[in-house]
């Protein structure tokens, strides 16, 4: 407040100041008080990618010397990237929709049922095509109940998608009688999607990258991507300035489960199996990345870099500690830590910001 | 009798304003002392100031013959001055009791002594002359007039000799009105003071002792009597101005009689805010709406543009009805709204400027969904120019803006597709003069251009030098209706605050 205020104290003016001046004054107080930023887009993320990635950097090295013989191997690799994969595609959908001003519980329940619905006999029946497209279709349809409940049924979103969890996950038990469904030996072009390479990499991870590809050109380059940070941001002026925010909403959250159904896709190519076990926790792990990558959980704000970023700091911790064959507790104390630390060295970057 | 409250040249500076420029205020142990002055002339400030919420650059405050300084409202509490605010500040899912000695709580080991409170908080409701309400009720389940009961329990239940009511009576009936006096002559009768605040005359006249009036965050006059002052004197103390508005010169009236109507709207009404409001206004024509907060105007513009939803009556764009209850088919049919409360409804507060202009019009500039960026580049740049925001970089974060510059930016939001009519709710709160002379200019010029404007304004000045037309409003009913020219401030004034349709 003090140095918003500026150093002329009222003391200093002239009595009747005229108010050009003063205006002048203000203004230029303002200009000294915040930094030139460069660009229509320019926004706060660059600082922060920058301090993710020298995490990344620093993980890596302490990969390299505490297991010199198998951090840097080619299969080590490609399994960080792997495992990333399903997260990350449901990481992806969770920064819309936290961005958007929302939050969705219920991913890894969705993709647990996409799953479980892919791999009914009656479904894989009709080959792997038709397996592919019903997790798509289970996972967008479970959204749009999310979405139709928050934007429609004025229902917190917290609450919606944690009804819908537990809903989800009861409804893959009850569609499996809680047995793994494995994927029929004539529907492996599925599994194939862990196993063939291209270019020494499996092809579920290049379906990664082009998920964050499209994420990256849908949040930034066009008017659905603007008007979530509009809708998250401030709802009531988004209304105002003429955006159907409900129907935003409800979209939001289509998407979410859309990846789900991807990442159903994903989980089933990896372990040739749909089960409603799949994808417990899921939903921490993607809100963590996305909170590590520098998106607010009050919405208006965040990238889909940082998210990605988050996330592959938490996989590579994850490698370390089982390369290491170090204690699974030990790990998730780790992790709860750097949620933490992210999110203070974030808030201190915000307050340096606000004049 | 003694004053017991003596404030001396208070002086309070906000980026951009100077609320209070030197303000004096005496108040004697059990009067009624009434602050008046208009929207802007710095009531607000100088009430927070004694409520502890604000602290003065300048001046002396002295309460019951000592020096007072409050670090915050706590200590202005235990010093014994209590605030009731125009938005009550309750808890909707306490108890009466808990609501009345929140933050006091009587109790012993943090454990709540809950039936010594109730019995407490009847007391001090008996009191009150209101020994029917209960003190275990939910306060959330009271009407508006029993919250400012508890309000009034909560003020008394620490010791306090001055109690300071932000227009009290604004959301209550006639006889609640009534049963607020009986109350307040309760409590001076027993040597408390109160200050209370109010736009309604005849109010002052049955209530007041003694009237200060504010006018542009200056005591014009100290302790006027109340009773017997008579009306033009404090309307004119109210209004005479030192700084002139600089409006910039309408066409001649009935110039834009041939002109087509932009906007019709027939009969609307929303219960409980306003009733059977018509007015018509015609491209290149700026129509202003007068009132008090309260007098449905921001509500008649918010319906109008598709935010709220009508019991009856019609809009009509252009001759075509527009669908109610949607703002996005408001802007897709060419209307566009600059609101009350500019944070919290226009900005997008982590964006840059740039990005708050261009997200009404985003579909201009793009195609299938895909953002066009150097064209909004372009336009972004030149609204910045063309409305002469400083600084003129689009890169900026808005929230480094002042007051002024974030209005014009919510201005250009609705200049990057052409619009048929703009809506603007108190275009130039907190707005510092220099940067309202420019605020004026280029709604006049949009009116120019052919864009019908309806203008909302607190401020009666703004909307008679502004306006081509204007309507009159009280209690949600348009009183009157007239060419701008032919009225005068005090008579507007006396208008909203009276009822007086002369």
């Amino acid at each position: 407040m003090t140095n918003a205020r500026g150093a002329g104290t009222p003391k200093d003016l002239p009595k009747d100041a005229p108010p050009a001046d003063e205006h002048d004054r203000v203004e230029h107080q303002a200009r000294a008080a915040a930094p030139r930023r460069t660009g229509l887009l320019g926004r706060v993320g660059q600082a922060h990618h920058l301090g993710l990635a020298v995490a990344l950097v620093l993980l890596a090295i302490v990969g390299l010397v505490t297991a010199p013989g198998t951090f840097a191997t080619s299969s080590n690799l490609v399994s960080i990237l792997a495992l990333a994969a399903t997260i990350g595609v449901i990481t992806v959908g969770m920064t819309f929709v936290i961005i958007g001003g929302g939050i969705d519980l219920s991913v890894g329940a969705i993709m647990a049922l996409a799953s479980v619905w892919a791999t009914t006999l009656a479904t894989q029946a009709y080959g792997p095509v038709v397996m592919a497209i019903c997790a798509l279709l289970v996972g967008t349809g479970a959204g749009l109940v999310n979405g139709l409940l928050i934007a429609y049924g004025r229902m917190v979103p917290f609450i919606a998608t944690l009804a819908m969890l537990v809903a989800a996950r009861g409804l893959a038990q009850r569609m499996s009688d809680r047995r793994t469904q494995l994927v029929r030996p004539d529907n492996n072009a599925l599994v194939e999607l862990s196993t063939t390479r291209v270019l020494g990499l499996p092809l579920l991870v290049y379906i990664f990258v082009l998920v964050i590809a499209i994420g990256w050109l849908v949040l930034n380059r066009t008017t659905f991507g603007r008007r979530t940070y509009a809708v998250g941001g401030n709802p009531e002026a988004a209304r105002l300035a003429g955006i159907d925010v409900r129907r935003h909403t409800l979209i939001l959250y289509a998407l979410s489960g859309l990846c789900c159904g991807i990442a159903a896709i994903l989980i089933m190519a990896r372990t040739t199996t749909g089960s409603s076990t799949h994808g417990d926790l899921y939903e921490l792990d993607a809100i963590a990345a996305v909170i590590i990558g520098g998106t607010l959980l009050t919405g208006g704000r965040g990238t889909i870099i940082g998210s990605i970023l988050g996330l592959l700091i938490f996989t590579l911790i994850t490698n370390l500690f089982i390369l290491n064959g170090l204690n699974t507790s030990d790990q998730l104390i780790a992790k709860g830590l750097i949620i933490v630390i992210a999110v203070l060295l974030q808030r201190r970057g915000l307050r340096s910001q606000v004049p | 009798m003694s004053d017991l409250l003596i404030m001396r040249g208070i002086v309070k500076q906000f980026p951009g304003v100077r609320a209070l420029d030197g303000v004096d205020l005496d108040v004697r142990a059990g009067e009624v002392h009434c602050l008046l002055g208009q929207n802007g002339a710095g009531k607000s400030t100088l009430i927070k100031i004694l409520a502890g919420a604000h602290r003065p650059d300048e001046g002396t405050i002295t309460f019951g013959g000592a020096e007072a300084r409050f670090a915050g409202p706590v200590a202005a509490i235990r010093s014994g001055i209590a605030t009731i605010y125009q938005e009550l500040d309750l808890v909707d899912g306490l108890s009466v009791a808990e609501n009345i000695f929140l933050g006091h709580e009587r109790a012993s080991l943090g454990f709540t002594r809950r039936a010594e409170m109730n019995r407490a908080a009847a007391e001090l409701l008996a009191r009150l002359g209101h020994r029917e309400m209960r003190p275990t009720t939910e306060v959330g389940r009271l009407p508006a007039a029993g919250k400012q009961v508890v309000s009034m329990a909560r003020a008394l239940s620490h010791d306090v000799r001055l109690i300071i009511m932000d227009e009290p009576s604004a959301a209550l009936a006639h006889d609640e009105v009534m049963n607020l006096f009986r109350i307040i002559r309760d409590l001076t009768a027993q040597g408390v003071a109160v200050v209370y605040i109010s736009h309604r005359l005849e109010e002052i006249r049955e209530i007041g002792d003694r009237v200060t009036v504010l006018k542009d965050g200056r005591t014009v006059a100290v302790g006027l009597p109340a009773r017997d002052t008579p009306t033009p004197e404090i309307v004119s103390l109210m209004t005479g101005r030192d700084v002139e508005y600089v409006f910039p010169p309408r066409p001649e009236p009935g110039a834009h009689d041939d002109r087509p109507e932009v906007l019709r709207v027939e009969g609307l009404t929303l219960p409980g805010r306003f009733a059977d409001v018509s007015l018509t206004v015609r491209a290149g024509e700026i129509v202003g709406l007068a009132g008090l907060v309260g007098s449905g105007r921001s509500e008649i513009v918010e319906t109008v543009y598709g935010a709220r939803r009508p019991t009856a009556g019609r809009v009509l764009l252009s001759g075509e009805p527009v669908p109610a209850g949607s703002t996005t088919r408001a802007v897709r049919r060419g209307m566009g709204l600059a609101p009350e409360e500019r944070k919290s409804q226009a900005l997008l507060m982590n964006e840059t400027v740039g990005r708050n202009i261009t997200i009404a019009g985003l579909s201009t500039y793009s195609r299938h969904g895909w953002v066009d960026r150097r064209a909004e580049q372009e336009a972004a740049d030149r609204l910045v120019r063309t409305l002469g925001i400083r600084p003129p970089d689009p890169s900026r974060p808005v929230r480094t803006l002042s007051g002024g510059n974030q209005q014009k930016a919510v201005l250009a939001r609705w200049l990057v597709q052409g619009r048929r009519l703009l809506l603007l709710d108190e275009p130039t709160r907190g707005v510092d003069v220099g940067a309202r002379a420019e605020l004026y200019a280029v709604i006049r010029r949009l009116a120019d251009e052919g864009v019908g404007v309806l203008l909302v304004s607190s401020e009666v000045p703004e909307v008679l030098g502004l306006a081509d037309r204007v309507l009159v409003l009280r209690e949600g009913r348009v009183i009157h209706e007239s060419d701008a020219r032919d009225l005068d401030e005090s008579r507007v004034l006396d208008m909203i605050m009276e009822g007086g349709e002369r």
